[in-house]
């Protein structure tokens, strides 16, 4: 019984000298922190993707409490939400252009030249095997290393292409360089327009491996209110992202490959199986 | 030296399929109407191109010229008009830049170089001149500038000639050291003279009982040492090769010089004697055309430029659908999707495979049988390193020597959960490739 009694008596002293030593510790030792930091933590999305530029949401919040950033930094947060973080702060909000990104290729496995492959299925490992399996030197490989880096699933898998989902992209611009053929640009979110082309090959060699390839017919420049809207540079014309054109552009210039889409029906799937 | 076989520590025993092909003799494709010509057919720089569309050209006439030392020059195959410098599929799949010719049918030859007859007391200097004039790269498939290796910064004492042939199904030079010995020996001693050396060593693999016994009968006329070879693969590594004959190691990221070695393969051998003592540019070479799916399988003399699907024509075509079709062996070939890829000169072989022995595998988890530790030819860590780059610790990977990894595919060969070894090293050495420009960029 002593023994007990001993033991139990022991341990709680120990306990509560420890405690005392801790608490001495914690008070002696203990760094400022600002307050205003984890508030604004709070106050952000939360899903660490980095598109700030800084290392996830804490260190974002901290600099913005240090003034070395704008809360319209975030690419995630709505404009409400970032209204209310410079409220909070009593600072300016700033503004920064809203972009999403874009995947320009088109090239699905129902139109695209494709060999069988077994490897490892990442598109960076698979480039490294013949650049691919689909015909094409420069289009989707269709491993989906974009959408796993993906934080808001913005990118479907569809018949081995990535479509970006501009309605869940936040821009972040995680997937730009995750992808082996650098097919991912970040855009303009405001512009629906796109190329979804990025062979400079000549328009015969890319119609050899794909059906949707651009074959630079001009089609599309001829077609645009003003002369750059659409820019072209050797056989690929690219939407010119600083002068862009309206949305009826892909309606008027009747892109005979249909390479010229619009974001929004390019995502529902209003493209699938019009090539045959 | 003993006539013991050597070997090396690891390696793995495929099946070496080559009774295919073994006993046919070298035989001469017919010329052809077109040649598209792959203008970077070497390791380093791409040689300049100095003709343009419409030039009349003669056969061995300059197509390209080196653009530095680590370069070769490239040399027209046939007489003819340059009719396209377009893009044409390349042996990685990417599309590259190539020279067509419409052969004239006359097969005239240009000017070809000046005839080195009396080699033997040539000064070392030109007979390396006439190496790098003649564009001659490794032929057994790496395709490195031979000059570059024949200006060693460190001394060597040891000069060895690559005739092991380990990947399954070859026998291009196999075809070449029974058929043309001498040039071989003569090859050899060119190299040995530019290096400065008396004595050279040539590695032959057993299963060459035939071409062993035409090399020893020869080779004592050219002071070359013939060491027969177990069969092993990866035994015609160059790192694997020295080790089991000079027991030297290199060192990782070393070269074969920082042991006093050079290794040189047969065939580059050959194609220097022809180069010296009949002054003929590198354009042709001994390629293999075989695999069970071909009517006739054999090795035929192809001119660069010769487009796969010629070359599977002259073969006799294929009794059924092949399930792959490989440029080299079937351990470290590259798969090709496409039959326009043409003839380079490091094409040892054209392999096309059935169906059943192309694995369609799954792969399962590492069980830690350490089979590829055994297998692994370079002595690092197969399996741990395969872990670093699933996680994509590429920097772990680097302490792991990753780089050492000769891409052999012993690893991959040989794991009874199918894993792709390979491909995952492949991958890490190109990230801390591509991490270290970007460093030396910034």
């Amino acid at each position: 019984m002593t023994l007990i009694i001993t033991a139990v008596l022991f341990t709680a002293g120990l306990g509560a000298l420890l405690a005392l030593v801790i608490g001495a510790t914690a008070k002696a030792f203990a760094v400022e922190a600002d307050a205003r930091v984890e508030t604004v933590t709070e106050m952000l999305p939360g899903v660490n993707c980095g598109g700030c530029g800084f290392a996830g949401c804490a260190d974002f919040a901290k600099a913005i409490v240090e003034g070395r950033t704008i809360p319209s930094q975030c690419p995630v947060s709505n404009p409400e939400n970032i209204k209310r973080i410079a409220e909070y702060l009593g600072i300016t909000a700033g503004e920064k252009e809203k972009v999403f990104a874009v995947v320009r290729c088109a090239g699905s496995c129902a139109v695209t030249v494709r060999s069988p492959y077994n490897g490892i299925g990442d598109c960076r490992s698979a480039a490294l095997v013949a650049g691919g399996a689909k015909g094409c030197d420069f289009g989707c490989i269709g491993f989906a290393t974009c959408a796993r880096a993906c934080p808001f699933d913005a990118i479907e898998m569809r018949d081995g292409l990535a479509v970006v989902h501009p309605d869940l992209c936040t821009g972040c611009g995680k997937c730009v360089e995750t992808c082996p053929k650098n097919l991912i640009i970040l855009a303009p979110a405001a512009v629906d327009v796109h190329v979804y082309c990025n062979s400079p090959e000549k328009g015969a060699l890319k119609l050899k491996v794909c059906k949707t390839a651009c074959i630079a017919c001009r089609k599309c420049v001829k077609a645009a209110d003003s002369e750059n809207q659409m820019t072209i540079n050797g056989f690929l014309v690219a939407t010119n992202y600083s002068n862009p054109p309206i949305s009826d552009l892909v309606e008027k210039a009747k892109c005979p490959t249909k390479a010229l889409r619009l974001a929004t029906k390019h995502a529902a799937g209003a493209y699938e199986g019009v090539l045959k | 030296m003993s006539d013991k076989p050597r070997k090396f520590k690891g390696g793995v025993h495929p099946n070496d399929s080559k009774a295919l092909s073994a006993s046919k003799p070298v035989q001469t494709a017919p010329l052809l109407e077109k040649y598209t010509v792959i203008i970077h057919q070497n390791i380093g720089a791409p040689p300049e191109l100095v003709v343009k569309k419409g030039d009349l050209v003669k056969k061995g006439q300059l197509l390209a010229k080196a653009t530095g030392f680590v370069s070769v020059p490239l040399h027209a195959p046939t007489s003819g008009t340059v009719t396209a410098l377009e893009k044409c599929h390349g042996p990685t799949g990417l599309s590259v830049p190539a020279i067509e010719i419409t052969a004239d049918g006359k097969d005239e030859w240009g000017s070809p170089f000046e005839p080195i007859t009396d080699w033997q007391n040539a000064e070392p200097a030109v007979l390396k001149q006439r190496v790098a004039d003649a564009g001659i790269v490794g032929m057994g498939g790496a395709g490195f500038p031979s000059h570059v290796k024949l200006s060693p910064t460190k001394p060597v004492d040891t000069l060895i000639l690559n005739g092991a042939e380990c990947e399954p199904y070859l026998t291009a030079d196999h075809r070449l050291m029974v058929e043309q010995t001498e040039d071989v020996l003569r090859g050899a001693a060119i190299f040995a003279r530019i290096l400065g050396l008396k004595t050279a060593i040539i590695g032959v693999e057993e299963n060459k009982p035939d071409a062993i016994a035409k090399l020893k009968e020869l080779a004592g006329k050219y002071n070359v040492t013939v060491q027969s070879l177990h069969v092993n693969y990866p035994q015609g590594a160059e790192k694997q090769l020295i080790y089991a004959l000079t027991g030297r190691e290199v060192p990782i990221g070393g070269l074969p010089m920082d042991v006093g070695c050079v290794v040189q393969n047969v065939a580059s051998a050959a194609a220097v004697a022809e180069a010296v003592i009949n002054g003929h540019p590198s354009i042709e070479r001994i390629t293999t055309v075989t695999g069970e799916p071909v009517v006739n399988p054999g090795n035929w003399r192809f001119r660069l430029g010769t487009p796969i699907s010629k070359a599977i024509e002259l073969a006799g075509g294929v009794k059924y659908q092949p399930a792959k079709l490989l440029l080299g062996g079937p351990m470290m070939g590259t798969a090709q999707n496409s039959l326009d890829v043409t003839v380079m000169k490091n094409t040892s072989g054209i392999l096309l495979i059935p169906v059943e022995q192309v694995s369609q595998y799954t792969s399962e988890p590492c069980i830690r049988c350490g089979r590829c530790v055994e297998a692994c030819p370079m002595d690092i860590l197969p399996a741990t390193i395969s872990q670093a780059v699933e996680n994509e610790r590429f920097d772990w990977a680097e302490q792991l020597n990753v780089m050492a990894c000769i891409e052999c595919g012993s690893c991959s060969y040989i794991c009874p959960s199918h894993r792709p070894l390979n491909q995952q090293f492949k991958r890490a050495k190109a990230e801390i490739l591509a991490a270290k420009r970007n460093q030396q960029k910034k």
